[in-house]
């Protein structure tokens, strides 16, 4: 069913009877050409891909949970091609564009708004980083300004430019960059891989992964053995446990991030704005409420909640940052699994078994990924060839050396990120 | 309207107050929603989405609807409940979320066209044209948004955090929190009682029962000063226990002078991190409403509220009121409220055979299907056995039964349990490590249980004796669920968010059936209150709606804080500078008095330059300085470098491990350069080595890099190398040393040093004790600038007299002091790399150091730099870079191409990381990362900064730049 | 979160930094060859239940190993690091 303006104001008037269910709920078949692991943002993107872009409609995405359960309904919504490295940078770009086009491509509104993402800087040398940063951005094609402190002032003039600790010399300013409606996402592409015939399979766990002689051949899961010659893993948070059931292990650890939102307030932040000394990014949801996190808790976790040294600590750096959001009050946080990897960058390869598939490793920047990571990994899937712009996500990248994508510098070593 | 002689406020102390712009006179001890309401006052807020008039609901933190802006200008307070909000004289409240008033919103309009607004519209349209979301829908959706408004200024008020600790925390001081405080303080221990309200007694003080003969609330009082006599037990009202955290670690919001006008000493919160080996939740239970037709209007509110501004308060909410309900909870208000003289309309039970004892008439099996009022409310029409009625009433007390207040036992992921007997979720066992539930939050409803858990829990908990029990109320919980009333009209669930039955309908309708998509889908639990009043009743509604059970259905995730928490509470102390540490030089004053701009480094403070009369840019100044290390001497604070004492049998072997290069070959009072790789093969450091004596070294690490250093080594030291008898020690802060760079550095030191010092004794590389005026002080021959250079370091007290010493000698030999801009001149000119180089992502190859790494030993690094990735001549290498033309700008950041291509991406060949103007060479000069680089000196090729718009024309070459044979350093 | 240092006692996760698997502890040879050190480096367990891992008590110096379940966060032990058997 087509979504639209028109068909808004005609259910208005007809009691809203008439709005069929978003998806169906299909039982699982004996057997698909491709089986997703995983209904999450990248699961459901993966399946949407593989149906519009390969005409692949003989697919089952098996969620555990709910569709869009995991990271991507748990996440601060920032969307934004701002990466320096080689292989980042032109992933991201090509993300970007899907974004851009999304809400056509899907027929649903997942609101993303452009509403300009600035990274701000506090040292010579953080700027020249940025400058490199931004250079890069240009040098793929996409939008970078670099801001002075007066540039800064005038996009930002609430911050605290006269107290804060770590004065502001400048920022990145990333028009492009915005947000949009985590949830929307997942459901949209859900909703499209629907149409196309895709069977997305809710509560239903995958126990094992069958395997012979190399090669692929289905699941084993809570609702029966379903068999398949492909099988693609996108499980963010739990990376580690299906992979091993193909007798895998992966360069991931899982760590846990929180994030935070304030009650609704009138609009008073009309960016997405990072502060480049305190890992505190932060942006106001078109809901009203300030939606903000921090870094890492920084221990291996499972348990999708985080404790209070990094709270306060996300809090600290808002209140040297911006003090006029001291008595904005903080309604929930949350804590969501990142996969990390030793680079701080992704996964989209094969397996070294046959037909056996991986997207991982999003680390905490997946949100913005989901587009173009379900782009690339349905055309690896389908044509068993790397997707030029994921081409450097590769499994054995950390064994080599070559084309590690090391963004903060801080090292291609576990937890360090 | 208040009553006469009911209540516990001081009617001896009158409280004027405002809102919107109205002066309304209370008492001391009301709340704003009480003397609101007490002033006749029902509407006090507007919904969030179709901006219905709204009015009080509940008499706590839970309240969805009465939400105000408390104070005035950048103290002012958006969303304050209202029902929280204790008044004090001058109190300012306003209304929010309305224009141009309360009473006239334009924004009602939306509710006009509610029809077209229902759950989840908005995915459904605003999408065409393309250009027409960024540019007209989200700007008006966006304006639309929030709830109150922030003042717009920085936050003026003082914050504070805290930590605390308790053998046992009370979470709740209502009769099972006072019961279980009283066992555990005679039983010894150290006890935490924190409570909500500013008067401990939770709903004793709401309720018109007896304990042990005398009234509940005076019960509590002598209870509460009982307990405050003990020196075991601290009281902590105001206090919100808002998160439950690991290892029994409790978060807690104190509101410490909301109540009061602002003074300047006073915090107005305070957070606290409350660390306690045993807690008990005695948080109560939160009424919940029936969902009917137009249950919103001004005038309906809570039965429990009802009782609780009755009793507390000495308010009556209206006066003519009707009661509504599936419990008796209804027909105990409407016995308090006769019993006050109240005029009791009616007393609605959804059970069939229900009489009440009191005057009023009981409609048995009756449901509201109707009201009327638009800002007030007017009437009810009820539907009953015996027919429908409408009758006048301006409040409706509504009981739909009690939902235990689980959210702590659920803040560590055990969701709670459905539980028959009360038609509501009741905690899971164990749910939190050392946390246990008694009274009304773990489903027990009469005061003589709650009396009762609370003093067995903590007996069975501690091993303490139980207390003799007072006697109490024991009148059983009997609830049949009913959970809406159909009819039509809007049957409101989520007040704040506007969420209603049908909403809830169409999510499963369009099948967002799991109850998390529900909530996403409709908003239904996600305002201000978090669903507290609406879940369980909307989960009702989703699971008939899906014909599944309630237990089946579940709950969607309680995630703290328990009540939302302002952000200066939990980042107090670091508005302004306390953000983090200000570590400073022993040097710090006297460069100031020279009006050193100061920059950041590593949590240090560092002069940018040291202007002089007539300099006006830091260009000239850094120009100057240069010139002057170059042909005379300068002096710079350099004591921000890490230093690290290392000392054992084991020195030597430590360092050969910890360092690429061999440092057990180094002769005792020699110096060598080290670098330092991580264990993944990059480059992690780099610094020197000073050998003092066969079992002791001086290392240095850069100003950024000092504490990951320290740490770095202690792990290879305890956890890699426990076999190596070595100690290591931070010495950063107990020496200041300053760095003497230039041609007459040495007859400089020579005019301080007690025995001065020639080139045989002290050649390049050499480390040594001296001594000056007596001090013992440590020389070190070494240069960062490539000159003739020293560093000498001091104790650290006598940092800020030899600074000064030495600089009035070096300002009559015709040096000075130079900064951090002339510093990185100086070292770009000779080609020494900084973190701007070795950033993390580069290798001993990619600096061409990697000759350095001995293959005679094993190393941290070794293995991995190996590689293969890690070398070739596909890896970006270290450059010298000088403009052809020498004016022509070099800038950081920028990115390398080749002579003629097109600068994007696909022919990006590296980058700029350090520039500056040498006056030496006089021009541009640079280092950065080239692709095979040391392949290409003499080449020329393209720097483009699209984001500076500059293109530059630049030579590749040696990063060396000056004096490549070294013959100044050893001059 | 609350952590024991064999040294100072049960202390707060402030005064902690984290390091990630006590697998760091076994260092290969140098010539063990790529993929020992592929493993020792990168790939990971991450196991979802009870794990070792370690951390650094910044006030004392002290690496430690601390017995750990990643999904319920309960600690159950720690040792010095110096004084785990190899």
């Amino acid at each position: 069913m087509g979504y639209s303006g028109f068909k808004v104001i005609k259910e208005g008037l007809f009691g809203q009877r008439g709005w069929k269910p978003v998806w169906r709920d299909p039982d699982p078949k004996p057997e698909y050409d491709v089986i997703i692991i995983g209904g999450g943002g990248h699961g459901l993107s993966t399946a949407f891909y593989l149906a519009k872009e390969h005409g692949i409609t003989n697919v089952a995405v098996l969620e555990k949970g709910y569709l869009g359960g995991g990271n991507v309904g748990r996440n601060t919504t920032i969307v934004r091609a701002n990466y320096m490295l080689p292989g980042n940078s032109e992933f991201y770009s090509h993300s970007l564009k899907l974004w851009e086009g999304m809400e056509q491509e899907l027929n649903y509104n997942t609101m993303m708004s452009q509403r300009g993402v600035i990274m701000l800087c506090h040292s010579d040398g953080q700027r020249d980083l940025f400058a490199r940063r931004g250079n890069a951005m240009i040098n793929q094609g996409d939008d970078a300004e670099l801001l002075d402190p007066a540039g800064v002032r005038r996009e930002l003039p609430y911050l605290d430019f006269d107290n804060i600790r770590f004065p502001i010399y400048g920022g990145l300013l990333h028009r492009r960059g915005g947000t949009a409606r985590h949830d929307a996402v997942a459901w949209g592409y859900a909703r499209g891989a629907d149409q196309r015939g895709v069977d997305l399979i809710q509560n239903c766990e995958v126990t094992g992964i069958d395997i012979k002689g190399g090669v692929v051949t289905g699941v084993q899961t809570t609702r029966g053995a379903i068999r398949a010659n492909k099988v693609g893993i996108v499980v963010a948070g739990r990376s580690g446990q299906v992979a091993a059931m193909a007798g895998l292990r992966l360069p991931i650890e899982s760590h846990v991030l929180q994030a935070f939102v304030s009650e609704g307030l009138k609009p008073c932040i009309n960016h997405v704005v990072s502060f480049g000394m305190g890992h505190f990014y932060i942006s106001q949801s078109d809901k009203g409420g300030l939606v903000f996190g921090g870094d890492l808790d920084f221990y291996a976790s499972y348990a999708a909640r985080g404790n209070l040294p990094m709270k306060e600590h996300v809090m600290e750096a808002a209140m040297t940052l911006m003090p006029m959001i001291g008595k904005a009050r903080v309604l929930r946080s949350w804590g969501g699994i990142m996969d990390m990897t030793p680079d701080g960058s992704p996964i989209i390869d094969k397996t070294p078994t046959e037909g056996l598939f991986i997207d991982c490793g999003w680390c905490y920047g997946g949100f913005k990924a989901v587009p173009g990571s379900g782009y690339s990994f349905a055309h690896l899937m389908a044509t068993g060839n790397l997707h030029e712009p994921a081409a450097r996500y590769r499994l054995d990248r950390f064994r080599t050396g070559a084309g590690l994508m090391d963004e903060e510098g801080t090292g291609s070593q576990h937890n360090l990120h | 309207m208040r009553l006469d002689g009911k209540g516990l406020i001081d009617r001896s102390t009158p409280v004027a107050f405002t809102f919107d712009g109205e002066s309304y006179q209370g008492f001391a001890g009301d709340t704003v929603a009480s003397a609101l309401l007490a002033n006749g006052v029902k509407l006090m807020g507007r919904s969030f989405k179709y901006h219905r008039p709204r009015g009080v609901m509940t008499a706590g933190s839970e309240e969805p609807n009465a939400l105000v802006t408390v104070g005035v200008g950048a103290q002012s307070e958006p969303n304050t409940r209202a029902t929280c909000q204790e008044i004090y004289p001058g109190l300012v409240v306003r209304s929010q979320n309305a224009w141009p008033s309360l009473q006239n919103d334009f924004m009602a309009v939306n509710d006009l066209i509610s029809p077209f607004l229902g759950a989840g519209f908005y995915y459904k349209t605003f999408m065409w044209p393309k250009s027409f979301w960024e540019r007209i829908y989200e700007p008006i959706i966006r304006r639309a948004a929030g709830l109150g408004a922030l003042p717009g200024e920085s936050n003026p008020d003082p914050y504070e955090k805290a930590f605390a600790f308790c053998d046992v925390l009370i979470i709740g001081g209502g009769p099972a929190g006072l019961m279980a405080a009283l066992t555990a303080a005679e039983a010894g221990a150290d006890v935490i009682l924190a409570d909500e309200n500013p008067r401990l007694g939770g709903r004793l003080l709401s309720e018109n029962e007896q304990i042990d003969g005398q009234s509940c609330a005076d019960w509590a009082g002598d209870t509460v000063a009982r307990l405050s006599a003990m020196p075991n037990v601290r009281i902590m009202p105001r206090t919100t226990v808002t998160g439950a955290y690991d290892q029994g670690t409790y978060g807690a919001l104190e509101r410490v002078s909301h109540h009061r006008p602002q003074t300047e000493q006073a915090p107005r919160e305070c957070f606290w991190r409350i660390v306690a080996k045993h807690a008990v939740l005695c948080a109560g239970a939160i009424e919940r409403p029936i969902a009917f037709p137009n249950n919103d209007r001004p005038g309906i509110m809570m039965a429990s509220a009802v009782r609780t501004y009755l009793n507390q308060y000495g308010v009556a909410p209206g006066r003519a009121v009707a009661v509504f309900g599936n419990n008796d909870d209804a027909h105990r208000t409407a016995h308090d409220l006769a019993n006050a003289g109240v005029n009791v309309v009616a007393v609605i039970d959804s059970r069939s055979g229900v009489t009440f004892s009191g005057a009023a008439r009981c409609y048995a099996e009756g449901r509201i299907i109707a009201t009327k009022g638009r800002r007030a409310l007017e009437s009810i029409t009820i539907d009953h056995v015996d027919g429908t009625r409408m009758l006048q009433v301006d409040c409706l007390a509504v009981s739909g039964g009690w939902n235990p207040s689980v959210h702590l036992t659920c803040h560590m992921n055990v969701r709670p349990e459905w539980s028959d007997n009360i038609a509501s979720f009741v905690p899971a066992a164990g749910s939190v490590p050392g946390l246990e539930t008694a009274g009304a939050c773990n489903g027990a409803f009469d005061t003589a249980a709650c009396l009762r858990e609370g003093a067995t829990t903590v007996a069975t908990m501690l091993g303490c004796d139980l207390p003799s029990l007072p006697s109490a109320d024991e009148t059983p919980y009997v609830i049949s669920p009913f959970w809406v009333v159909e009819g039509a009209g809007r049957k409101w669930l989520d007040f704040q968010n506007d969420v209603h039955v049908k909403d809830i309908r169409l999510a499963a309708q369009e099948n967002f059936r799991s109850v998390e998509h529900m909530k996403r889908y409709t908003t239904q639990g996600m305002a201000t209150d978090q669903g507290k009043v609406s879940n369980v009743a909307a989960l009702a509604v989703l699971a008939d709606a899906t014909g599944r059970g309630i237990p089946e259905t579940g709950t969607t995730t309680f995630r703290p804080p328990y009540v939302p928490v302002a952000i200066a509470a939990m980042g107090a102390g670091s508005q302004g500078s306390g953000f983090a540490p200000q570590r400073l030089t022993t040097s710090h004053g006297a460069t100031m008095a020279r009006n050193a701009p100061m920059i950041e480094a590593g949590l240090w403070y560092r002069p940018s330059f040291f202007p002089t009369l007539g300099e006006t840019t830091w260009q000239q100044t850094c120009n100057r300085e240069v010139r002057m290390v170059r042909s005379s001497v300068g002096i710079c604070d350099v004591t921000t470098l890490g230093k690290i004492d290392v000392q054992g049998p084991d020195a030597a072997a430590f360092l050969d491990f910890v360092y690429a290069n061999t440092m057990s070959t180094l002769k005792v009072g020699k110096i060598r350069y080290g670098l330092m790789l991580r264990e993944d093969g990059h480059v992690m450091d780099d610094g020197t080595a000073a050998r003092f004596g066969d079992k002791h070294y001086v290392i240095t690490t850069t100003t950024a890099a000092a504490g990951a250093v320290m740490q770095h080594l202690d792990f290879v030291r305890q956890g890699l190398r426990p076999d190596l008898d070595v100690q290591i020690a931070s010495v950063t802060e107990q020496w200041a040393q300053f760095a003497v760079a230039g041609p007459r550095s040495r007859a400089l030191l020579n005019s301080l040093l007690d025995q001065p010092i020639d080139d045989a004794a002290f050649p390049f590389m050499q480390c040594g004790a001296v001594t000056l005026g007596g001090v013992d002080a440590r020389l070190f021959r070494i240069s960062f600038s490539g000159e003739h250079a020293y560093e000498i370091a001091v104790p650290s007290r006598y940092g800020a007299s030899l600074f000064r010493w030495l600089l009035a000698q070096a300002e009559s030999m015709g040096g000075g002091a130079y900064g951090m801009e002339a510093l990185n001149v100086l070292r770009i000119e000779k080609g020494f790399v900084t973190h701007a180089e070795i950033h993390g992502r580069v290798t001993a190859f990619d600096i061409g150091m990697d000759r350095m790494i001995s293959r005679k030993k094993d190393c941290i690094g070794q293995a991995a730099a190996n590689r293969p990735g890690l070398q070739g001549e596909r890896r970006q290498q270290l450059v010298g870079l000088a403009s052809v033309m020498p004016t022509d700008p070099l800038t950081g950041g920028a990115h390398l191409f080749k002579a003629n291509d097109t600068p994007v991406r696909t022919n990006d060949q590296g980058y700029v990381t350090s520039v500056g103007w040498s006056p030496t060479c006089e021009g541009y000069i640079g280092l950065g990362f080239l692709q095979n680089g040391r392949a290409r000196h003499g080449e020329v090729i393209q720097m483009v900064d699209h984001l500076r718009g500059i293109t530059t024309a630049c030579r590749v070459c040696d990063p060396v730049f000056v004096d490549p044979d070294g013959g100044r350093l050893r001059g | 979160m609350r952590i024991t240092c064999p040294h100072c006692g049960e202390r707060d996760g402030r005064e902690f930094t984290y390091r990630g698997h006590a697998l760091a502890l076994r260092r290969p040879a140098p010539d063990a060859g790529e993929a020992a050190w592929d493993d020792y480096l990168h790939n990971r367990e991450n196991p979802a239940g009870d794990t070792s891992d370690l951390w650094y008590h910044g006030p004392c110096g002290a690496w430690i190993k601390v017995d750990r379940n990643t999904l319920t966060h309960t600690v159950s032990g720690s040792t010095l690091a110096a004084k785990v058997a190899r």
